[in-house]
């Protein structure tokens, strides 16, 4: 794993919301096939660390480097727009869920596919062959991740009718419809029950196995480490500790961070 | 059973309604006699009217509640009217008895009758455009009257000023129009809801001042005069056969827009409208190009009003700045809510209704304003969907591919 090249490299990355350092001075890197997951108490600013990668954030400094493994590309990707990250490969989803609601299993699906497909108005009105093709391939390759994620008997259901563990799974879904090398979960357990759960991690590994690499924020300490290869671990906006599952498990810091001051470790 | 709470919640509200409209209702200063007349049986009146009002609303809305309660439990069955919508076997009989009906409809009716038809059916034609605009891609435009000014005035000023014929300005103006919602939706399309409403106004607004009062180039509030109808090759018509040509070319634009807009909405663009429509951020994250979806969407909607325009332009052979106030915006916004955002056959059933009703109730039509604003509220309150609630597409599978994809309308 460790001669794998690096796919993410984040350096001295710092937001601030006016006085608030959400994130202060962070550096990570993430190899290509890796699973690794970065957790943290509450508000230890996980989340807008994703916001700051995927572009909803401009970060307050530093500076982020996505490389595509299947051609060697790499892209600074401060400053550049949402859409255009996820088009260079990098995919996320949402800890408050953010689907369609009113449209079908289906169309989330399909959504993701939009940005590796063409047609526009001309295609749109005129239906010629290409755009035919491709809609074809939209709707089968769509069906075939819903499949995948084990929820093919749904199709046309609207997403809002979903069950709130199969939502967590549409977004997955939707998400690897964008092609993406590099795949970021924001706590994919939250509220799942333990098979739920269980089916979740077997996604994951399903998901590493074809190739995509993961950064994952999770509170299920039972998944994190079972699941990741590496894990960093954040606290009041700044990175306190990374390492293997059992080198942060020992961690004085970590252990500090998540109990408390008063507790001997 | 009506809960006593909501009688004394009621009364409290005729009262304080009476109070409110006290001074114009009741007090009468007679400024030539010099007195002042109190007319309290207006009060009265008023208390009493709004008490029953509101009784009503709230009985209509513990209904409503009631009902919601129990479709929670069962099977939630659709409304005829949807079903019929999603039935191939029903819709497109209906729909061919329609297009039947609107073909024979100038032999069958007189020459007044497929004048106001035709104006009927030019309201169903921007309704659909905007439909683009507010109803699948959630852009709440209040300017739209602005483009459909100029689709007009393109006809009547390239007529006027370069002789330019109506069958040549037609794609003309809407391209305009097209241009100008570019021009104009780059800057505004980054505001979102309350924000892009009122700079939409406010737009629209603009155009029609700088038409009233640019008087060099739209000849002001006077407007333009002998605009000639449409030709037909070259032959000169009676007045009665001018408008049934018009009508037709309306009918075919309709036939044409309902067919380019049902093919958007069910295509890759489409479904991007109606993600961007439901959420934003989801749908940048997922890749979409917020920025040129909307924009494309804006113009497109903008592109039918400009089309419209022209026809319009030649329908009444004259324009002027009156034409385009923000009251045309308001009805065309009417129309897109009444029949149902996003929803081809709502917004139809929406134009014919809103047009039709008010010029079959002439008595009525002084009240227009407020029966648009009453019939709004009362649909947001019952049945916020519109007449027809936009229908998701239906797909059917076997092994791995699509064996049918199920059309909504
Ligand atoms: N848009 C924002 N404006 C102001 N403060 C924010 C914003 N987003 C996050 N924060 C703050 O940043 C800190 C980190 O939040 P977050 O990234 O959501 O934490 P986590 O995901 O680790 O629980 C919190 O103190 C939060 O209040
Ligand atoms: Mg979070």
């Amino acid at each position: 794993m460790s001669d794998s090249p690096i796919i993410l490299k984040v350096e001295g990355l710092s937001k601030y919301f006016g006085g608030i350092k959400a994130i202060d001075n962070v550096d990570i890197d993430i190899r290509q096939g890796e699973i690794v997951a970065l957790i943290g108490p509450n508000g230890a600013g996980k989340t807008t660390f994703f916001n700051c990668l995927t572009g909803i954030y401009t970060p307050t400094a530093g500076d982020i480097y996505l490389s595509d493994p299947r051609n060697g590309k790499t892209t600074r990707l401060n400053g550049k727009k949402p859409n255009k990250i996820t088009e260079i490969g990098m995919a996320r989803t949402f800890q408050n869920i953010r689907l369609f609601p009113t449209m079908s299993v289906l169309e989330n699906v399909m959504i993701g596919r939009h940005c590796r497909t063409k047609a526009l108005i001309f295609g749109a009105v005129f239906r010629n062959k290409a755009t035919r093709i491709e809609e074809t391939q939209i709707i089968e390759r769509s069906y075939e991740l819903l499949k995948k994620i084990g929820l093919h008997r749904q199709v046309n259901e609207e997403a809002r009718n979903l069950s709130y563990g199969a939502q967590r799974r549409l977004e997955i879904g939707r998400a690897l419809a964008t092609d993406p090398f590099l795949l970021l979960l924001d706590e994919p357990a939250a509220g799942m029950n333990p098979k739920e759960t269980e089916a979740l991690v077997a996604l994951i590994r399903e998901i590493c196995a074809e190739g995509h690499s993961i950064l994952l924020i999770e509170h299920d300490m039972k998944l994190v480490m079972s699941l990741s290869d590496r894990i960093f671990v954040m606290d009041y906006g700044k990175k306190i500790a990374q390492g293997t599952p059992e080198e942060v498990r020992e961690n004085p810091a970590v252990i500090k961070a998540y109990l408390g001051e008063d507790v001997d470790a | 059973m009506f809960p006593v709470k909501e009688l004394k919640r009621s009364a409290l509200t005729s009262l304080w309604f009476a109070f409110l409209t006290f001074p114009i209702m009741v007090v009468k200063v007679d400024p030539i006699e010099r007195v002042v007349s109190w007319r309290w049986d207006n009060m009265f009146f008023i208390a009493f009217g709004s008490f029953v009002f509101s009784i009503l609303a709230k009985v209509f809305i513990i209904q409503k509640e009631r009902r919601a309660s129990k479709k929670k439990q069962k099977t939630i069955s659709e409304p005829l009217v949807q079903r019929i919508v999603r039935e191939p076997r029903f819709l497109y009989p209906l729909a061919l008895a329609c297009f039947i009906f609107g073909i024979s409809f100038p032999f069958l009716f007189s020459t007044y009758q497929t004048n106001i038809m035709t104006t009927a059916l030019m309201y169903v034609v921007l309704g659909l455009g905007l439909n683009i605009v507010v109803g699948v891609a959630g852009l709440l435009d209040l300017g739209y009257v602005a483009f459909y000014a100029v689709g007009a005035y393109s006809y009547a000023l390239l007529n006027y000023n370069f002789d330019m014929g109506f069958w040549t300005v037609l794609p003309i103006g809407g391209l305009l129009a097209a241009l100008l919602g570019i021009i104009l939706g780059f800057p505004v399309l980054r505001l979102r809801g309350d924000y892009l409403a009122i700079v939409t106004l406010g737009f629209g607004e603009i155009i029609r001042l700088v038409l009233e009062n640019w008087n060099d180039f739209s000849q002001g509030p006077s407007g333009i005069a002998n605009i000639p109808r449409p030709s037909f090759f070259g032959m000169d018509m009676t007045f009665a056969g001018g408008i049934t040509y018009i009508y037709y070319i309306i009918l075919v634009l309709v036939v044409l827009t309902i067919f380019v807009v049902n093919r958007l909405q069910n295509s890759r663009l489409g479904r991007a409208w109606l993600a961007l429509r439901e959420d934003e951020i989801a749908c940048e994250a997922m890749g979409i190009d917020k920025t040129k979806t909307k924009l494309i969407a804006f113009s497109l909607g903008a592109f039918w009003a400009g089309f419209v325009g022209v026809i319009f332009a030649a329908k009444t052979t004259f324009v002027n700045p009156a034409s385009f106030t923000f009251l045309e915006s308001a009805i065309i916004l009417s129309i897109v809510v009444l029949g149902g955002m996003g929803s081809i056959i709502g917004v139809v059933i929406g134009a014919l209704i809103l047009i039709l009703l008010p010029e079959y109730l002439r008595a009525l039509s002084e009240y227009r304003m407020l029966a648009f604003g009453a019939i709004l509220v009362v649909m947001m309150v019952f049945k916020p969907g519109g007449i027809i609630s936009n229908v998701r597409r239906n797909y059917k599978f076997k092994g791995l591919s699509v064996v049918e994809g199920k059309n909504n309308e």
